[in-house]
């Protein structure tokens, strides 16, 4: 690992900070999923992923697909705090003319691998990714964060299959496990579970970790890149609307946006000032 | 060169071509690669060949990832499990972001024949021409299937090349001029323009010969490219001959009769009368049956002449 834990934190807790200005700006957008994924999501930027802001195209980049587009907010942050874009631009999420879109587009934001949004397809594109990487001998790796009740999503489970028969080593997924989705809880909504041991039949290797876990988090990381010849995924448990008291573990936070009163309490909440 | 040649046995033979000539191209197939012909491009180059096995959505999700990826793809399978099966993957994950793939589909139409109406895909091309961005392709024999899959492979962006299961009588030679977006007039003629695509294209040709001899002389257009739509050919064709009668192995609804009818009710009104499927699901038969059950043969188009000669005479 080469960033070390506080400034991960630092950088989670600044990006948390951002996803609430963003939702509150806009006016709508998802901020129970966006917080649960930020820990991923910062420590694939600033410890782990091969990408240059100066040359977002660049070839052997390694590659990151929020398959769980909703969580854009989350990966705006991330990629304005990286220096992708102005982060005024921030200011700009789902309003006219915006290249933030609800969901992302990366036809206009530079740093976006892959447009995303309509559930399950981000692992679909992303295990094309893998495999033109290996078509090329290319040391890229692929990163992938998908929902739990994304999984209900059938093409999952066909790209799920394809990423093993292709042996794609090289494909890091994560499954940001909050146990929540817009009409309650996966097991009510509809039962994902086992979620671990579904991928291990489907011939993946399997980690189970705590997802706001830096430590974890690196280790399931650098686990991954040593086991060959199969694809990884990193099962992380994770809190919905981390970070923010009002938010954690409400269903009800999936896709609404705070009140002025509630973002400034929010912000407070993770030490930023309103 | 044969007499006839299927549009999908031309594709596959020049996949094999293209992929010579290219080493960025890759292809993709659903377990159809026998039937779609992509097995000769499998069988050259088995390491740019990848199977979805019966996963649709997942190959056009794969697929767009490859094209990320700097890859030509090329993804095939039968028009019904492409257009129909995974049109939202290739709206939101092809479309939208503008995806450098090529969805080449076979067994378009009610010609697929014996296996019925779940495999006959007559909605595919307003489908995929709803789509913004994408280029939908829909050749009427084996030489412009080829020339037209250069086009195709040639630009980066996304793609929808409608092909079908039968052999069709060659009309094209390797000499012909053939652009992507511009209609090719086959036939000239004065008092009505047949705009047809696919396999009724050459029903076309028979029908105007047919009509020849009856004294109406009939043009004969080849609308090889449903999106862009070369409008400039209706418009020309609504002001030269007296009406136009548009041919199509597809629903009536969203095919190539509605995208002429809108051209000429924007901008040069005109009567249009439509040959093609007429709001059913198709069944299982023979393709010859077929075509005469759901009045899609040179006959047809004959008749639909005659009623128009009558009713603008």
């Amino acid at each position: 690992m080469t960033a070390d834990i506080n400034f991960l934190k630092k950088k989670a807790n600044d990006i948390r900070i951002d996803i609430i200005r963003e939702i509150h700006a806009a006016g709508s957008g998802h901020p129970g999923g966006s917080l649960s994924a930020a820990d991923i999501i910062t420590y694939l930027y600033f410890a782990e992923m091969n990408v240059d802001p100066a040359d977002p195209e660049k070839q052997d980049r390694d590659r990151f697909v929020l398959s769980k587009g909703h969580a854009a907010p989350a990966l705006y942050a991330a990629l304005a705090e990286k220096g992708f874009f102005p982060k005024e631009t921030l200011m700009t999420l789902r309003k006219l003319g915006s290249i933030l879109q609800g969901h992302p587009d990366k036809k206009k934001v530079p740093g976006i691998d892959m447009s995303t949004g309509s559930l399950g397809q981000g692992i679909s594109a992303a295990v094309g990714m893998a495999l033109a990487a290996k078509t090329d001998g290319s040391t890229s790796r692929v990163y992938a964060v998908l929902g739990d009740g994304e999984l209900q999503e059938g093409i999952v489970w066909e790209a799920a299959m394809a990423a093993a028969h292709y042996r794609l080593d090289n494909l890091t997924a994560f499954i940001d496990w909050n146990g929540l989705q817009i009409d309650g809880k996966n097991e009510d909504v509809m039962t994902v579970a086992p979620v671990g041991e579904k991928f291990l039949a489907f011939g993946w290797n399997v980690q189970m970790i705590d997802g706001h876990d830096f430590e974890q988090i690196a280790q399931a990381v650098e686990n991954a890149k040593k086991i060959t010849g199969r694809p990884q995924m990193i099962v992380a448990k994770t809190v919905k609307g981390k970070g923010v008291s009002f938010m954690e573990n409400e269903a009800g936070w999936h896709g609404k946006a705070p009140s002025d009163e509630q973002a400034k309490q929010a912000v407070e909440e993770l030490g930023g000032e309103w | 060169m044969a007499d006839k040649i299927s549009t999908r046995e031309a594709y596959g033979n020049a996949l094999v071509k293209l992929g010579a000539e290219n080493p960025d191209i890759v292809v993709f197939d659903a377990d159809l690669s026998k039937s779609t012909k992509t097995a000769g491009f499998k069988e050259a180059y088995p390491d740019r060949f990848f199977n979805a096995g019966i996963a649709e959505a997942n190959m056009m999700g794969m697929a767009a990832g490859m094209a990320f990826s700097g890859k030509t793809v090329f993804a095939s399978t039968f028009a019904m499990f492409a257009a129909g099966r995974a049109y939202e993957i290739i709206r939101n994950s092809i479309g939208y972001p503008h995806a450098n793939v090529k969805i080449c589909a076979t067994h378009s139409g009610v010609t697929v024949g014996e296996d019925g109406a779940s495999h006959q895909c007559i909605e595919d091309l307003a489908l995929m021409s709803v789509i913004p961005g994408m280029t939908v392709v829909h050749p009427a024999d084996g030489p412009s299937t080829e020339k037209l899959l250069r086009q195709v492979a040639a630009f980066d962006g996304p793609a929808y090349v409608r092909l079908g299961r039968l052999s069709v009588p060659v009309i094209y030679n390797d000499d012909s001029d053939i652009v992507l977006g511009k209609a090719n007039t086959l036939r000239d003629g004065t008092d009505h323009t047949v705009i047809a695509c696919g396999l009724m294209v050459n029903e076309a040709l028979i029908a105007a010969e047919a009509l020849a001899n009856d004294g109406i002389s009939v043009r004969v257009i080849d609308m090889h490219t449903i999106k862009p739509f070369d409008e400039d050919a209706v418009v020309r064709a609504a002001s030269e001959t007296k009406s136009i009668i548009t041919a199509e192995e597809h629903s009536v609804i969203g095919g190539l009769g509605a995208m002429t009818a809108s051209v000429t009710a924007r901008r040069c009104p005109c009567r249009v009368s439509m040959v093609g499927i007429q709001d059913r699901f198709g069944q299982s038969g023979k393709p010859e049956e077929l075509k005469k059950e759901y009045n899609i043969t040179a006959a047809d188009i004959v008749k639909a002449v005659k009623e128009a000669d009558e009713a603008v005479r």
